[in-house]
């Protein structure tokens, strides 16, 4: 256990040395969903009706960009090597991984979500079930996408092979994070939505780590 | 199973087994095609335009086999490192996108006269669609690496992960409200007419066989492909 912290008080700490990657992805995050009030028009009521989905469709997206350097950096200088040939299980080196990235852009994203809401003239409700679902959506997002990543290394045209790999596995958790977005903020009980929600963070919680983990022992074979 | 791990040995067993299946192959769809087309009778709400079933439900079969295949291929491969395995789960996979492109195609051409819109964003459609692109990423991720054994593994082990979409698709008209037909196979019986099922069962079968010669062909092609690269190696030394 003190290995996980250990492991996380690394990463963390090397992205506050790089604080403009965290940035970055809530930049991108931001100047991403102001483009579409200029690409949908300012007819009332048409924002405010997918909004929950530009959102999230926008956080995958963030989150998918900041996904690529999850791995890369450390295997590019070597440091992937020495952790996974540690006495630590390759399984706890990439759930600690996972957690740094996602207290590095997915807690961002979900703290940036009701001001940009605001931005596509959401109600106020719909604050409060954004970042419940989002602050549920995002760890599952990050956990599926380090499979992606960790499946992905050293491969050629990673930029576009990536999602191509992972966007299938997200579409289940976008389909929920919207619906449930939706149905509170209309006022039904979407205790069920967000209950699935949770339901696939902790099936993700429990096999991507290990299926990551295979994944980097055969990048590095 | 780990007999045949030994390509020349499939490759002797697969050349026994191609001309029968192709023989039968031909001889269901020769049959099948008539029957279903113009001999099974129309349906009592839908008319002739029914008889798209024929197709559609076979390639939707066809579609969740061959991930099936696929999944069971890559597992086998990552556990005990059956090549023949391996080479089997790659040559599936161009076919399963084939046919889960067929499902949807005819589903669509389907469901414009029959529900009025040609596609509708229920469970079953968008869980067909997200095997269409799995199979998709599966293809994509075996060829992009320089080492081809990497890109093997990799492939194997997103296959595993993306086999987690195969219940969701067969259940997913029985846990949601779906315009979708339920299943035809249930608890409660057969819910489609006795006379629709033989040209029904001559269709799976044809598709079934065509499968299983374009997979022998390919597996052959592969295990050849790999003799040739070792044979210029050999001789270059």
């Amino acid at each position: 256990m003190n290995t996980f912290f250990i492991l996380v008080g690394r990463d963390l700490r090397l992205s506050v040395r790089h604080r403009a990657d965290t940035v970055m992805v809530a930049g991108f995050f931001a100047i991403t969903v102001i483009l579409f009030p200029f690409g949908i028009g300012p007819e009332p009521g048409i924002l405010e009706r997918v909004g929950a989905g530009i959102i999230w469709v926008t956080a995958l997206l963030a989150s998918l960009l900041s996904l690529d350097h999850l791995f890369s950096d450390d295997e590019q200088d070597g440091a992937l090597d020495l952790l996974l040939t540690s006495p630590a299980a390759p399984t706890l080196v990439v759930a600690a991984k996972i957690v740094a990235h996602w207290l590095t852009t997915g807690l961002p994203l979900t703290l940036l979500a009701p001001i940009l809401g605001v931005t596509l003239q959401m109600p106020v409700g719909s604050a409060a079930p954004m970042m419940t679902a989002l602050l549920i959506g995002t760890p599952t997002l990050s956990l599926i996408g380090a499979v992606g990543a960790a499946l992905t290394l050293g491969a050629r045209r990673r930029g576009i092979l990536m999602p191509l790999v992972v966007l299938p596995l997200y579409i289940p958790i976008l389909i929920f994070g919207v619906g449930a977005i939706d149905t509170a903020s209309m006022g039904f009980d979407a205790g069920g939505l967000f209950a699935v929600l949770g339901g696939f963070l902790l099936i993700a919680a429990a096999l991507c780590p290990w299926a990551a983990a295979a994944a980097l022992k055969i990048a590095s074979e | 199973m780990h007999a045949l791990a030994n390509p020349t040995r499939f490759l002797k067993l697969a050349a026994t087994i191609q001309p029968w299946a192709a023989g039968l192959c031909i001889l269901c769809f020769l049959f099948g095609l008539p029957i279903a087309l113009l001999f099974s009778p129309p349906d009592y709400q839908q008319g002739d335009t029914v008889r798209i079933m024929y197709i559609h439900v076979p390639a939707a079969w066809m579609g969740l086999f061959c991930y099936g295949v696929m999944a069971a291929g890559s597992a086998s491969y990552l556990i005990w490192r059956h090549p023949v395995a391996n080479m089997i789960a790659k040559s599936s996979a161009p076919i399963g996108a084939m046919f889960t492109a067929l499902c949807l195609l005819t589903g669509m051409l389907w469901g414009q006269p029959m529900w009025g819109t040609p596609w509708v964003w229920d469970a079953r459609l968008t869980s067909m669609l997200v095997l269409f692109f799995l199979y998709l990423g599966y293809i994509a991720l075996g060829g992009a690496f320089d080492s081809p054994e990497q890109g093997d593994k990799a492939a194997a082990i997103l296959a595993l992960v993306g086999s987690v979409n195969l219940p969701i698709i067969k259940f997913s008209v029985d846990w949601w409200n779906s315009l979708h037909q339920p299943s035809i196979f249930s608890m409660a019986g057969i819910s489609v007419d006795a006379a629709m099922l033989p040209p029904l069962f001559l269709m799976v079968g044809a598709f079934q066989l065509y499968y299983v010669v374009v997979v022998l062909m390919s597996v052959r092609a592969q295990v050849l492909t790999a003799k040739i690269r070792a044979a210029k190696l050999m001789r270059t030394t």
